[in-house]
């Protein structure tokens, strides 16, 4: 690395202090580091519209708001959540910080358009909060057309702006992690050496660059449609708007995984690390991964079951949705039986990932009640599918990052928290998650429909509403705590010291937090990934006494 | 290539490459990326095109004879000539023959212009017929023989929405193709050493052909759905 000069003290913290060495810094380590500001930034925000829809649903008369502030509200909530936080959180703060580490690179690919995708990602929270501030839109997040495209009269177009610009931000992510992967990999780094959260990201990556554009031009003709009633779904005219669920559809179930494979691949890195034991089926989980990409893209009519769509149609979305079970179906079984007579140390972030696995098999295993084609004619647009795409998006996506953030918080900042706080508040999360969704379940499965703020016609619904929103309060305290404690390790945490939990990965050969140029020698890979001995009883115990790391 | 040529490589090998070599995969990878979101892009545009093709052939049929298939004509054969020259530059690239490269790139660039030229005429005329979509959609009756006008102005509105968005990457190209050649005049090392930049604007430009290739049979080309001798046309 003859051409840098950077003195070995500094790491890409402290080199350069300015603001505006920050704001047009080209390294991932700091862009993941911005992300992560705006990114929690959003969550708040989300968070926020959640409590109002929880509070108006406490009881069934719905006389807090008028109906037209709870549209907005739910829909500001479902928009923020998914476009600004779900679809970012994971690859644009653990897999930017990490990608390059984990493969011996000394920044993605393309370190520029790594910049311009944070920009632009600012710039779709800006369209998006402008608007709701402007006074918000009201079709809820899927913008089914004709209206969103021509009849409501709230702030579609600058919400779509919004979420056509994060399409590039996130365009633009995926085409980095697609070319980093295939050819910033380290002398020796060889594709089946390659970490599983790697195998994940890439997947990721390669469903951006395929769904991205599609739902991108689909919103970007609503917006004309709006605006210049330049006719594309209009049904008047004889456009067809259950065209417009299709091309939605064909990019929203896909983007579901983009929440979830980065999530995978946390939990990998998880469960091997903290059972001290090589990952079981490592093929396995590497190629469920692309295969979940390829058919993910093969399923989106089972969101249409209810429209116009033939009966035949529906029956072979609804068969090849049963197949996309297996790939997920596989992960977990190997993270079980990775932990299967492993050295199990329940360290924080090991909680956190063990909580994720539970929560995502509730959220998985009702998948296949709505892919069942009969069953969900009576499921669709009720609380029912509300609570399963909880599970898998909040229990998976949200409890993978926790996970994550945990895990690589040591590396990301050199510092160490307190892991005995961590543990408690992964199971208040755990707890507080299922009282919170769970008896969605129930009610949905009763016919309380999604989307309505009041349910006066049907008060036996109210315990379950009040439980909710009381589990919610609960779940609402189990996120803000982990910024207190992990911003309060920050300045006085312990040092972390290259390696505080003995993990295997390239990422931990390097100081904690990681010079700008992430190794200070040249990576050469020799030995398998995972590459874990089997542990012997007594250290283990001198690990987890060690405690607090 | 590796380190051996350092003192040329300096200044244009970025620092998270290890060589060259690496910076050109890595750059054509990138490109062939960026061209499958393209792809997809369009994609969406022409399966939207193709469903509402099935249900309205004939209305779509008569719509279409609004359009002038000889000035679409010279603009696909204008195009090709300029994917042609542009291809014959990357050679003069290679051959690091600056002058070569130099004129031809200003070929294309006369190209993408009269393209644009013979889009604005085209355009114009729509409009001046009332024919652009909207508020102020207002033909001919006449000049339909029957066709539901409500179908005809949903085949202009995906015109204008697939040619105009054909149209904004012919204008990015000019730009870019226009950025590549100040580089070639100002000899900066980073084009006249290394023949990939001006390959991966030419796999931009090819691909903005092709688009085009689709475009003008879809809309200027639509054979009588119901056959050459059943009457459907004048
Ligand atoms: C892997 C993670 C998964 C995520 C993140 C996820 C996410 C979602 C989301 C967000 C929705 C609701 C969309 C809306 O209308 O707003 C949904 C609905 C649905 N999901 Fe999942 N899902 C996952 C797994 C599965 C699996 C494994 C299956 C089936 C085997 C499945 C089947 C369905 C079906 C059929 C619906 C449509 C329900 C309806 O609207 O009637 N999902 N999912
Ligand atoms: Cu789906």
């Amino acid at each position: 690395m003859e051409h840098f000069h950077t003195n070995p003290e500094l790491n890409y913290l402290t080199n350069g202090h300015s603001l505006r060495s920050w704001l047009l810094t080209e390294d991932h380590k700091r862009i993941a580091m911005l992300y992560l500001m705006s990114v929690t930034f959003f969550f708040f925000i989300g968070g926020l519209a959640a409590a109002g829809v929880r509070y108006e649903l406490m009881s069934p008369a719905g006389n807090m708001m008028e109906s037209e502030t709870y549209n907005k509200l739910f829909t500001a909530h479902g928009t923020v959540m998914v476009f600004l936080f779900l679809l970012v959180a994971i690859p644009a703060v653990l897999g930017n910080f990490l990608l390059p580490l984990m493969i011996g690179a000394r920044d993605l690919a393309f370190p520029r358009l790594n910049l311009l995708s944070w920009y632009l990602y600012m710039a779709a929270g800006t369209c998006i909060t402008l608007a709701m501030l402007g006074g918000g839109a009201d079709t809820g997040w899927t913008f089914y057309t004709p209206y969103s495209s021509m009849y409501s009269n709230s702030n579609v177009s600058l919400t779509l702006l919004g979420v056509f610009l994060g399409g590039f931000s996130s365009i633009t992510t995926g085409m980095n992690f697609v070319v980093t992967t295939h050819k910033m990999r380290a002398p020796g780094m060889t594709w089946f050496r390659l970490p599983l959260f790697v195998w994940g990201h890439y997947a990721t990556g390669v469903i951006m660059l395929l769904g991205t554009p599609v739902v991108a031009i689909t919103l970007l003709c609503v917006i004309f449609e709006r605006t210049f009633q330049l006719p594309i779904y209009s049904p008047e005219l004889g456009g067809d708007p259950v065209l417009f669920q299709h091309m939605f559809w064909f990019y929203s179930h896909p983007a579901v995984y983009i929440m979830i494979l980065p999530a995978f691949g946390v939990i990998s890195e998880i469960m091997t690390a903290f059972s001290r034991k090589r990952v079981f089926g490592y093929h396995m989980i590497a190629f469920s991964s692309l295969a979940i990409a390829f058919l993910g893209f093969l399923v989106w009519g089972h969101h249409m079951f209810v429209s116009s769509q033939s009966m035949y149609q529906s029956v072979i979305f609804s068969l090849i949705t049963f197949l996309l079970a297996v790939p997920s179906a596989i992960k977990v079984w190997n993270w079980t039986a990775t932990m299967y007579k492993g050295n199990v140390v329940l360290s924080g972030p090991m909680i956190y990932g063990i909580g994720f696995q539970g929560l995502f098999l509730v959220g998985g295993l009702t998948g296949p009640f709505l892919a069942s084609y009969g069953n969900d004619v009576h499921l669709s647009a009720t609380y029912f599918v509300v609570a399963h795409f909880h599970y898998v998006m909040v229990g998976g996506s949200i409890m993978g990052f926790l996970a994550g953030l945990h895990f690589w918080w040591p590396k990301m900042t050199g510092r160490l928290y307190n892991d005995t706080i961590a543990k408690w508040n992964a199971m208040l999360v755990f707890v507080g998650f299922n009282l919170t969704f769970f008896p969605q379940f129930i009610v949905g499965w009763m016919g309380m429909p999604r989307r309505y703020h009041y349910y006066y016609f049907a008060p036996e619904f109210t315990p379950y509403h009040i439980l909710s929103t009381m589990g919610s309060s609960i779940l609402g305290i189990g996120f803000a705590v982990p910024a207190f404690y992990l911003i309060h390790s920050l300045f006085k945490g312990e040092k972390a010291g290259d390696n505080p939990w003995n993990a295997h990965g390239l990422e931990w050969n390097t100081s904690s937090p990681p010079p700008t140029e992430n190794f200070r020698y040249k990576v050469i890979v020799t030995d398998d990934v995972y590459d874990y001995d089997p542990v012997a009883e007594h250290e283990n115990d001198m690990l987890a006494a060690g405690g607090k790391a | 290539m590796a380190h051996a040529a350092h003192g040329d490589e300096f200044e244009v090998l970025k620092f998270q490459y290890e060589d060259m070599d690496q910076q050109n995969d890595s750059y054509i990878v990138g490109m062939w990326c960026f061209l499958v979101t393209e792809i997809m892009f369009f994609g969406m545009l022409f399966l939207t095109y193709s469903f509402y093709r099935m249900n309205y052939q004939n209305d779509w049929f008569k719509a279409h004879e609004q359009l002038d298939w000889k000035l679409g004509g010279i603009n696909t054969a204008n195009l090709l000539f300029s994917s042609f020259l542009m291809a014959t530059a990357v050679r003069q690239a290679q051959l690091k023959d600056r002058m070569g490269v130099l004129l031809r790139l200003g070929g294309v660039l006369v190209c993408a212009f009269v393209f644009l030229g013979i889009k604005y005429i085209e355009y114009s005329g729509k409009y001046e017929h009332h024919l652009f979509p909207g508020p102020g959609f207002a033909p001919e009756v006449s000049h339909f023989h029957g066709a539901n006008l409500n179908h005809v102005q949903l085949f202009f509105g995906l015109y204008f929405a697939m040619t105009g968005l054909h149209g904004v990457h012919v204008l990015v190209g000019i730009l870019v193709i226009g950025a590549l050649a100040m580089m070639w005049v100002k000899g900066k090392k980073i084009v006249t050493e290394d023949y990939i930049p001006t390959e991966l604007v030419g796999l931009y430009w090819h691909f903005v052909d092709i688009v085009w290739i689709f475009l003008y049979p879809l809309f200027y080309l639509m054979p009588n759905p119901s056959g050459p001798n059943s009457g459907g046309s004048h």
